[in-house]
């Protein structure tokens, strides 16, 4: 048996009382387990089935209650109530959406290649339920806890555009490729600053596992590491491909883009996976930056961690509710000549202070928030400056600007017209 | 290093959520890039012009409330002004007053409209345009005091309007320019400096005023590149020669400068509201039946009237063989019009800022093919 399930708070509950006679739970009063010596290959194997059962129902159910909060927020944001129909405040309006989602016709356009159609919304939904297993969700809640955790999220977040690609391609439809050629764009540029933003984080921490990540932050990193929060929290905005990067689906453009094809479940997968995406960016986000389920110890962690969760949720839906998207040539030119300078000037200040303070304590981290804080100031105002668009070099009116012949006010009267008019008129009443 | 690549032609509407109707185009697209624009409408045909030929002069007020059903009022007071010419009728001054609160309302209803439907078009989700409609709704309720209607208000009739404001209006009218005043003030607040907007629409379809001019291009487009051309001030119709007002305009002639030339002109609507209120008298609405029956037979002939609409010239030309109905009606649609150039302003462009400029055009699909 590895040590490392043991370890973990919520393996070894349930293996422990599946197994409670075993040599690893005998310290821990487990016993007698409610399987007979001898079965701890089986208490093993239910422990994991339980574990998966339950994160994977636990992220379908926030995802049942982010989308009705989103909705909620949405009307709130825009003056208006907002789903109040089905339930107390409308909770069972998302319950109501799943169940018509599922009884609708599931159409597959004709062209389409069936097999990769059909392959896709399970592509796009697997790497979305994945990303939980690296996070903890509270102090010993969590799948696996991986020395290559902050690797591993890179890794499998790409795979959506996999996903995305295999959708549009199979669909046959050309506004759908143009998504997907989008997304590829967005991937690879966004991928590069993401990757480098987290670089700070793991260099203050000595190590890519989250929960060592969550133990070094004496002082939330969002504090310590202010340009690589800013970096990260946009390029995992246009990871998920939401507002206003939303380019992929672009709702007034390409009309939902590569979802175009796509009707019933496997639209509902689609549609999963991107609110899934939703919360494991948002948990991402709140392990890495905001000390994860630390606090005060008056509050279980998993509160602390769900707060920080809800408030993280709730910026990236205040985002996609107010800003109008860009469009891609900005957007590229964003994270190559913005996001990517930002977080190389974000390594490099990193690593002198870590070169200055190796394995920091937390006064040494504030030594470092106080320097972070200007540089990224800065950075950003000068990024801005060099990104920005000018303003309007000519704004008073050309008084010599030409305009239209002023002439008769009245259209000269036709008169053989009117004869012509007052003729038909008389062959009319000739006629009656 | 030259990528061969090949145009991929794409169809766009009817049915899609930005056409602002049934407009639909086939693009053709190289990459991000637009390489040809066939626009295609007629999806929202119903000849209401072949339909009036049908219709009294009277009875036609309510077919021009469904060609631009956004500026039904505007709509209204230029077929008014075309009858009133060919008719010969000469207008009550507290009909005409209440006309041209009527119209410059529905101007600014238009124009923001148009602003919530832009923002829009650059991928908001609906927040901005909400709060345009939400303002606009404002504008509506004051319809629906001045004759119970919201949308197709067929408030105008030959002489006038059918009926008087009542007397909670005017209170009314002044809370509602106050609310748009601080409506018009938000969002340029949280529109023009934004600066994904300013980036998204600065210097984009951009069109020489020489050019627009040759297209017979007329309105807020035409404004936003220079040309101080507004028929309230070139021709004035009803009292716009005892109204001061100021005629904004722009240089950059992008979509920046054209939704900028629409929020101003929103402003400036307000303060031809606030003149009329000073200067309107109590009096009859309109004529008599005596003076004006219901049953209108102008003498046999044609006239033309036209008014700076939300969108441009619009006019109404009328043929008159003397008997009830008009000969032959014909619109000159602001909207169809300024669409002559739409090619000029996409090809070339990027295919993220396609419906951005169509957006910026502020055309109506009911006008366009009436």
């Amino acid at each position: 048996m590895n040590q490392a399930f043991l370890d973990n708070s919520l393996w070894r509950n349930i293996y422990c009382v599946l197994a409670g006679d075993s040599a690893q739970c005998a310290a821990r009063e487990y016993s007698p387990g409610m399987l007979p010596g001898g079965m701890e290959w089986l208490a093993f194997l239910l422990a994991a089935a339980a574990i998966v059962g339950l994160f994977v129902n636990g992220v379908l159910g926030g995802v049942i209650v982010l989308i009705w909060g989103e909705r909620r927020l949405f009307g709130r944001f825009q003056s208006r109530t907002g789903p109040n129909r089905w339930g107390p405040f409308g909770t069972l309006t998302s319950v109501a959406d799943a169940i018509k989602t599922m009884f609708k016709e599931d159409l597959v356009p004709a062209e389409a290649d069936r097999i990769l159609f059909n392959l896709a919304p399970i592509l796009v939904a697997a790497p979305a339920l994945m990303v939980f297993s690296v996070i903890p969700f509270g102090v010993g809640t969590y799948v696996a806890d991986l020395n290559v955790g902050v690797l591993f999220i890179m890794a499998i977040t790409s795979l959506t555009t996999l996903s995305v690609l295999t959708a549009s391609w199979s669909s046959a439809n050309r506004i759908a490729i143009l998504s997907a050629l989008r997304s590829v764009a967005l991937l690879i540029s966004y991928e590069i600053p993401m990757a480098l933003a987290v670089v700070g984080v793991v260099m203050l921490a000595g190590s890519m596992s989250l929960g060592d990540i969550i133990q070094a932050q004496g002082v939330p990193f969002i504090l310590v590491q202010p340009l690589g929060f800013f970096v990260f929290f946009l390029a995992a905005m246009a990871e998920m491909a939401r507002a206003p990067f939303d380019l992929t689906e672009a709702e007034s453009e390409l009309a939902a883009g590569y979802l175009n094809d796509y009707a019933s479940m496997k639209f509902g997968l689609f549609f999963l996976a991107e609110f899934m995406a939703e919360i494991s960016t948002s948990a991402i986000i709140t392990t890495l930056f905001l000390s994860g389920w630390r606090g005060f110890d008056f509050i279980p962690s998993h509160l602390w961690f769900g707060a920080k969760l809800i408030a993280v949720l709730f910026v990236i839906i205040w985002f996609r509710m107010t800003l109008p998207r860009l469009r891609i040539d900005q957007v590229l030119k964003f994270a190559w000549k913005g996001l990517f300078e930002l977080t190389m000037i974000n390594i490099v200040v990193t690593a002198i202070l870590i070169a200055i303070w190796p394995q920091p304590t937390t006064t040494q981290l504030w030594y470092m928030v106080a320097i972070n804080w200007p540089v990224a100031i800065v950075s950003i105002w000068g990024v801005s400056k060099l990104l920005g668009t000018p303003p309007y070099e000519q704004t008073q009116p050309d008084p010599n600007a030409p305009t239209y012949p002023v002439g008769s006010e009245e259209i000269p009267a036709s008169s053989a017209y009117v004869a012509e008019v007052n003729k038909q008129a008389s062959l009319q009443e000739g006629g009656d | 290093m030259a990528i061969k690549t090949q145009p991929v032609t794409v169809n766009l509407g009817p049915q899609h959520p930005s056409t602002h109707g049934v407009f639909r185009m086939r693009v053709m697209f190289d990459g991000e890039e637009i390489v040809d624009v066939e626009p295609v409408f007629g999806y929202l045909h119903r000849g209401s012009e072949k339909l009036a030929e049908e219709r009294t002069y009277t009875q036609i007020v309510t077919l021009t409330d469904r060609m631009d059903y956004v500026s039904s009022m505007l709509n209204n007071q230029a077929y008014i002004l075309a009858v009133e010419k060919l008719a010969g009728i000469e207008p009550s001054p507290r009909g005409v007053w209440l006309r041209m609160i009527a119209a410059e309302l529905q101007r600014i209803a238009s124009h923001l409209v148009a602003t919530g439907f832009l923002i829009q078009d650059l991928g908001a989700l609906g927040t901005p345009l909400i709060y345009a409609m939400r303002e606009r709704e404002g504008i509506l309720d004051l319809f629906e005091m001045l004759c119970g209607a919201r949308i197709t208000n067929s408030y105008l009739r030959p002489g006038g309007v059918f009926m008087d404001a009542p007397d909670e209006f005017w209170p009314a009218l002044d809370r509602g320019l106050d609310d748009i005043v601080r409506t018009i003030d938000e969002l340029e607040t949280y529109l023009s400096g934004n600066e994904i907007i300013f980036s998204r629409t600065k210097g984009t379809a951009v069109l020489p005023p020489e050019l627009l001019i040759n297209a017979s291009i007329t309105g807020p487009m035409l404004r936003a590149s220079g040309v101080d051309w507004d028929l309230r001030h070139r021709a004035p119709y009803d009292y716009y020669d005892k109204i001061s007002f100021e005629r904004k305009l722009h240089t950059a002639s992008d979509n920046y400068a054209r939704y900028w030339v629409r929020i101003q002109e929103a402003r400036e609507s307000v303060k031809i509201i606030k003149q009329c209120i000073e200067q309107i008298e109590p009096g009859p609405v309109r004529p008599s039946f005596d003076e004006v029956p219901r049953l209108i037979r102008p003498p046999a002939g044609d006239a033309y009237a036209a008014i700076e609409g939300s969108k441009g010239e619009l006019g109404f030309y009328l043929v008159s063989d003397g008997s009830i109905a008009p000969y032959r009606m014909h619109v000159r649609a602001s909207s169809l019009i300024n669409l002559t150039l739409l090619r000029d302003m996409l090809i070339g462009g990027q295919f993220g800022d396609l419906f951005v400029t169509f957006g910026s055009v502020d055309l109506n699909m009911g006008e366009v093919d009436r």
